[in-house]
């Protein structure tokens, strides 16, 4: 194609042009169409109840969107990020869980360098815990420290080492567990409150407290011996509530029996004495009759029941007397 | 109209593309601070998150974090005062708080660690090796003013010694000691905390020794309290027998006693009347209880009982 003049140029070109046009003239609302979806798409946003939404502007934070639906410019402009402020997370220190549920599953190995630790009298203890922490600040959370997670834990393990540094073996493993929970909660917030991360410690628990694993079973021993100690003492009391009432009751047992001895022999006596003395009194009216009556009565009495009787008289004295000697007893 | 509204929206998007694309503006994010260089030559800071303008092509934006940093350095072997061999591991917190600064001196954070590294180590070890082992374990001293108002006899009988300065200032002496020495990198030093300390394996291995032995001694030690209760309580039952029973015994003698004397009393009271008449009635009374059927009697005719007998005899 060759053209003469300028205008037979530029007539031709806008003839092309119309040409253009009117072949891309229907796609153009299409096009534009998709455009636009696109945009919306990145102008539309949804926001889950347990989280919200931190807005920014060219880089710029704008401002904290709750649940529900929101817009926002395209993405180029505006950007979200969704942080989950309800979610309570969870650091574990000396183990790791592999599966929780109902029988939660553990890691077999050990995490000896996090979890052994000196205690102030300079012994040695494999103590195991939990932090539980939730964001309560997401601008800070997302702006102020580069790694949360790590602060979390970086800060967790100083601090419950210093605790655990300030006291004796045998009060970290019984009594003074929740004391140093709750301090180790208290100094952690102070921390991060420094750092400005924006989280909230939810709760610091110590799990297992153990002596290690080389010296357990000396630590079991004692507690061993201690339940002798309790054995032996109580099997003593046993003894002692076995043997003393009985003495108790025996000794009123006696008691009772010598007051029963004084009663009979005072009645006794008394009686005897008051069949005497009405004796007596009959006796004294008619002395002789009575008295001879009395050694007639009991000769009566007594002679039949002897075996053998010699009645000697004085007047015949010149005769041996007889002695029948009975063979039996001797042979 | 919407046709222009979408017109006026679509050109206002291809516009900041096409000045994203081309350098002339550029953003600063929250999380970062920028410093602009021309030519290589840093010329401007800036530390305010949003949008901002440069000159494209001759102009360059280099970004830097602005966020509280971690620094967690490796654990190294230092001796303590009393030469206890320990592992110290410390970790600290870190900014740049002079990015033009930061960009001339490291340039990067992998640098920054690196000299941070040399300062926070090098510090740490001065202080550890010029303390006893004890300070940089405890805190305080409230084990020891415990350990005065329970007297526990289970309990260690190592000394524990008092300490001057705790942990808390250690760190605070290593962290006031490499604070000053960062701020020619633009770094600022925000915290310097040890967070772990341990004996190394050689020690830990006597520890647990000493430690099997106090145990062993702990439990001995009940056992023997527990034998000892034992014979206390066995004593005491022993003593409780014995009182029960004397004091039984003395009781039921007394009873016996008066009951002899008033009885004996009686007796003698009756039988004062007429002692003759007594003896004879109780002579009979010991003929009737002793003569049974073995006995053997011989009685003359003079006893009472035959006189008369002998008297109404015939005469021959």
């Amino acid at each position: 194609m060759d053209f003469t003049t300028p205008e037979e140029l530029f007539g031709k070109a806008k003839q092309d042009f119309k040409n253009i046009k009117r072949s891309i003239l229907p796609i153009l609302p299409i096009a534009a169409g998709i455009f636009l979806l696109i945009m919306l798409k990145g102008m539309i946003y949804s926001i889950n109840p347990e989280e919200v939404g931190v807005v920014q502007r060219f880089g710029k934070y704008i401002t904290t969107t709750s649940p529900g639906l929101h817009f926002k410019l395209p993405p180029i402009i505006e950007r979200v990020q969704k942080v989950k402020v309800k979610r309570v997370y969870k650091e574990e220190f000396g183990f790791r869980t592999m599966q929780s549920g109902v029988k939660t599953r553990y890691s077999q190995r050990n995490y000896n360098d996090e979890s052994i630790m000196l205690t102030g009298d300079l012994n040695i203890l494999d103590v195991r815990w939990v932090v539980q922490y939730q964001i309560k600040d997401p601008v800070k959370f997302l702006f102020a420290t580069r790694d949360p997670r790590k602060n979390v834990q970086d800060i967790s393990e100083i601090i419950i080492r210093r605790l655990v540094g300030d006291y004796r073996v045998d009060e970290i493993l019984t009594i003074k567990r929740e004391e140093i929970n709750h301090l180790a909660q208290l100094q952690m917030q102070e921390l991060l409150d420094n750092y400005n991360s924006g989280i909230q410690i939810v709760t610091v628990k110590l799990l297992d407290v153990n002596p290690p694993q080389e010296v357990k079973a000396a630590f079991n021993e004692v507690n061993e011996a201690k339940q002798e100690k309790e054995r032996l003492i109580n099997q003593a009391w046993e003894a002692y509530n076995k043997a003393v009432p009985r003495a108790k009751g025996e000794a009123e047992k006696t008691i009772s029996k010598s007051e029963g001895y004084l009663l009979d022999k005072v009645n006794r006596a008394q009686g005897d004495a008051e069949r005497f003395t009405a004796l007596l009194k009959e006796y004294k009216k008619a002395p002789l009759v009575t008295k001879k009556r009395l050694y007639l009565e009991a000769m009566t009495d007594i002679l039949p029941k002897v075996k053998e009787k010699y009645i000697i008289d004085s007047e015949q004295s010149s005769l041996l007397p007889l002695f029948n000697i009975r063979k039996e007893g001797g042979q | 109209m919407v046709k222009i509204m979408t017109k006026v929206l679509i050109s206002i998007v291809v516009l900041v593309i096409i000045m994203f694309i081309s350098g002339v503006v550029y953003t600063v994010d929250e999380t970062k601070q920028v410093v602009i260089t021309q030519f290589g030559r840093p010329i401007a800071e800036i530390v305010d998150a949003g949008l901002y303008f440069k000159k494209p092509f001759i102009q360059q934006a280099r970004y830097f974090e602005k966020r509280i940093l971690e620094w967690d350095g490796d654990a190294n072997q230092i001796p303590t005062k009393d030469k206890r061999y320990i592992w110290v591991d410390t970790t600290a917190r870190w900014r740049i708080n002079n990015p033009l600064k930061f960009l001339e001196s490291v340039g990067s954070e992998s640098l920054a660690h690196a000299r941070l590294d040399d300062i926070i180590n090098s510090a740490t070890r001065d202080a550890v090796t010029g303390h006893l082992l004890v300070e940089t374990v405890r805190n305080s001293n409230t084990i020891i003013d415990n350990l005065i108002k329970d007297e526990d006899v289970t309990k260690s009988k190592e000394v524990i010694e008092r300490i001057e300065l705790g942990r808390r200032n250690l760190e605070n002496i290593i962290f006031q000691k490499a604070k000053p020495t960062v701020v020619q990198y633009g770094i600022e030093l925000i915290d310097l905390r040890i967070k772990r300390v341990n004996y190394v394996t050689e020690v830990r291995k006597k520890v647990y020794d000493r430690m099997i032995a106090e145990r062993k001694r702990a439990a001995e030690q009940y056992r023997s309290e527990g034998r000892g209760q034992r014979a206390k309580v066995e004593g005491l039952m022993e003593k409780e027998l014995k009182k029960i029973g004397s004091e039984a015994y003395r009781e039921a003698q007394k009873i016996k006693g008066q009951a002899d004397a008033e009885s004996t009393k009686i007796y003698a009271q009756a039988y004062e009347e007429d002692p003759e008449f007594y003896a004879f009635i109780k002579t009979l009374d010991t003929y009737k209880n002793t003569i049974d059927e073995n006995t053997i009697m011989l009685l003359t005719t003079e006893s009472e009982y035959y006189q008369l007998l002998k008297k109404s005899e015939p005469k021959k």
